[in-house]
């Protein structure tokens, strides 16, 4: 791409989403769409970020909030499971631990070089109630 | 396709804007997107009406703004339809900043431009200051003289510009009033024969293609800016001009008009020409006709394509003329003038020994008279006669109050005192002889120099 000269190119200001045809595209996994170079999904912009969500399954109600809230369609959930998080796009908003119903909640932001195995590890516990 | 044809005469009695509507019609435009503005108002309500009562199967999107109007047809277009749109003066100026997009994005739209004056002083009149404003803007621009013309650069408009290998926007332009109110006879082609002659639109990275695909409109930076910009000049310098040519040569025989890049009249043994744009050229090809009455060898250039640039054709039209006027119809503001401009670069590495001047006319839809041309003529003969420019270089014609002109090229024909005392007595007479030079020097010696010069005459 970087030696792609000025006559090489398709015309126009525009840029193809996948290579070649698409066919079901919404019966498709993302992970097994032919997303081509030029797709933002293939451009990692983990950088952008200085905190992180981690997620602990352990408090997880699969309720699919956070999915649905997410701005940058960076939760991955199949079978209406959450299974985790796509760190190249995540952006470390903290939307999806706003929105965390759960007791102890179960995504956290952390800095961004916090380890995610020692933080599960001392993961908050369960707050009760005042009464 | 489910609409009506309608039956036209061979020659209908039509303004512009009417022949401009109609050949909208005929092309079957998918979508127009329009905003109202005179004087270019009847061509999009021509459009609408017979859309209206089912000629056209396509869709009429009214918008808030010129800026919007193109901006619904860059997305019609961007989607894959065949598109079109009509607008002039403060709309046209409204609509450049999605000009460039339109063009960036090589989306074949037709814009008919008629032609108007910018404000302010606000004026509804014909002048080509819109014309001027589009010219960088990266679209082809076709410029009509008549409502004939109106009529069928459309159709040429149409063919060119949605050629895969083109794919560039396209304007159409026409005099405001002069010729989009003037009605005249208009020589029709049958419905059939007109779509034939475009044929169905090919869509090529059409948003409507579910299977492929694709973002408009994207963004690059220092990056990847310059390659498409590049590649679009590119296109347009090498691809579009032959197009153009082929298009005029099937719409001849297709109806018998002959449309030329560069319309020469009379230029063969031409010593004095004027180079000009629309209605004016018609114009000068009467007072030409009068002049060679008179004995003054007299012809006339118009442009029909403005941009791309015809750079070598204007050369060669202008081959052995000895004096040439550029009239421009809008006020270039502190420069000569887009045609001398680029007629001067045209040209200047060229063996030509022609005399340039320019002139600048018809501002905010002033008449340019016959009786103007005719001095234009004369003046430029006693160019001719004089072996020189004996004017200044830039002057207006048909402004109220004194004289105006700018550009006098002998203002600067002076010698320092330094270069004057460093030349031999016979460097001093001839420059002065081939100069028309003013002395500017005081001490003894400089005196002495006058004396020779003085002796000289």
């Amino acid at each position: 791409m970087a030696n792609t000269g000025w006559d090489e190119f398709e015309i126009g200001a525009m840029l193809r989403t996948f290579d070649g045809k698409i066919d079901d595209i919404a019966g498709t996994l993302q992970e097994d769409r032919t997303y081509s170079q030029n797709s933002s999904f293939s451009a990692s912009v983990a950088d952008w970020r200085i905190e992180k969500p981690i997620f602990s399954k352990d408090f997880c109600i699969d309720c699919q909030f956070c999915w649905i809230y997410c701005p940058d369609i960076s939760i991955i959930a199949r079978d209406k499971k959450m299974i985790g998080i796509d760190m190249d796009h995540c952006k470390g908003c903290g939307i999806c631990v706003e929105v965390c119903p759960t007791n102890p909640k179960s995504l956290l932001m952390f800095p961004e070089q916090a380890d995610e195995e020692a933080e599960l590890a001392q993961w908050p516990a369960k707050e009760s109630k005042e009464k | 396709m489910a609409f009506d044809k309608m039956e036209l005469k061979d020659i209908e009695v039509w303004d512009g804007n009417f022949a401009a509507a109609q050949a909208l019609r005929q092309c079957q435009i998918d979508v127009v997107a329009a905003y109202p503005i005179t004087p270019s108002t009847p061509i999009v309500e021509g459009y609408g009406k017979f859309l209206a009562d089912g000629y056209i199967e396509g869709e009429f999107v009214m918008v808030e703004s010129e800026h919007a109007a193109m901006s619904g047809c860059i997305g019609a277009s961007a989607a894959g339809g065949r598109v079109a749109t009509a607008t002039s003066s403060q709309g046209f100026a409204l609509m450049v900043e999605t000009l460039y997009q339109a063009s960036g994005m090589r989306l074949p739209i037709v814009l008919n431009v008629v032609n108007r004056a910018l404000a302010a002083p606000l004026n509804v009149n014909g002048d080509h200051s819109d014309m001027y404003l589009g010219r960088d803007s990266g679209w082809i621009q076709l410029d009509a003289y008549c409502p004939q013309d109106a009529y069928d650069l459309n159709f040429i408009a149409f063919k060119v510009c949605e050629d895969h290998e083109v794919r560039l926007p396209c304007m159409v332009h026409q005099d405001g009033f002069m010729t989009s109110h003037t009605a005249q006879g208009v020589h029709t082609l049958p419905d059939d024969t007109a779509y034939g002659f475009i044929g169905d639109f090919k869509p090529m990275n059409d948003m409507l293609d579910f299977e492929h695909p694709v973002t408009h409109g994207v963004q690059t930076e220092e990056d990847w800016h310059f390659e498409h910009k590049a590649r679009q000049h590119h296109d347009l310098m090498t691809k579009v001009m032959p197009k153009i040519q082929a298009a005029f040569d099937s719409f001849e025989k297709l109806s018998g008009r002959k449309y030329n890049i560069v319309e020469k009249y009379d230029m063969d043994d031409a010593d004095v020409c004027v180079v000009c744009l629309g209605t004016s050229v018609e114009t000068a090809r009467e007072v030409a006709t009068e002049m060679r009455e008179k004995g003054i060898k007299a012809g006339v250039v118009g442009i029909r394509v403005i941009r791309p640039f015809p750079f070598f054709e204007i050369a060669e039209a202008l081959k052995g003329v000895k004096a040439i006027a550029t009239l421009d119809r809008s006020s270039p503001n502190g420069a000569p003038g887009m045609l001398f401009n680029e007629i001067a670069g045209a040209l200047f590495n060229t063996n030509t020994k022609a005399m340039l001047s320019g002139y600048v006319y018809g501002l905010g839809g002033r008449d340019l008279t016959k009786a103007h041309l005719v001095s234009l003529y004369t003046e430029l003969q006693a160019n001719v006669d004089a072996g020189k420019v004996t004017t200044q270089l830039q002057q207006f014609i048909g402004v109220r109050g004194p004289k105006l002109s700018f550009l006098d090229q002998n203002a600067n024909n002076s010698v320092d005192e330094a270069s004057l005392n460093n030349m031999s007595k016979a460097e001093v007479v001839a420059c002065a002889k081939s100069l028309n030079i003013k002395v500017l020097v005081k001490d003894s010696k400089a005196t002495a120099i006058e004396k020779i010069l003085a002796g000289s005459k």
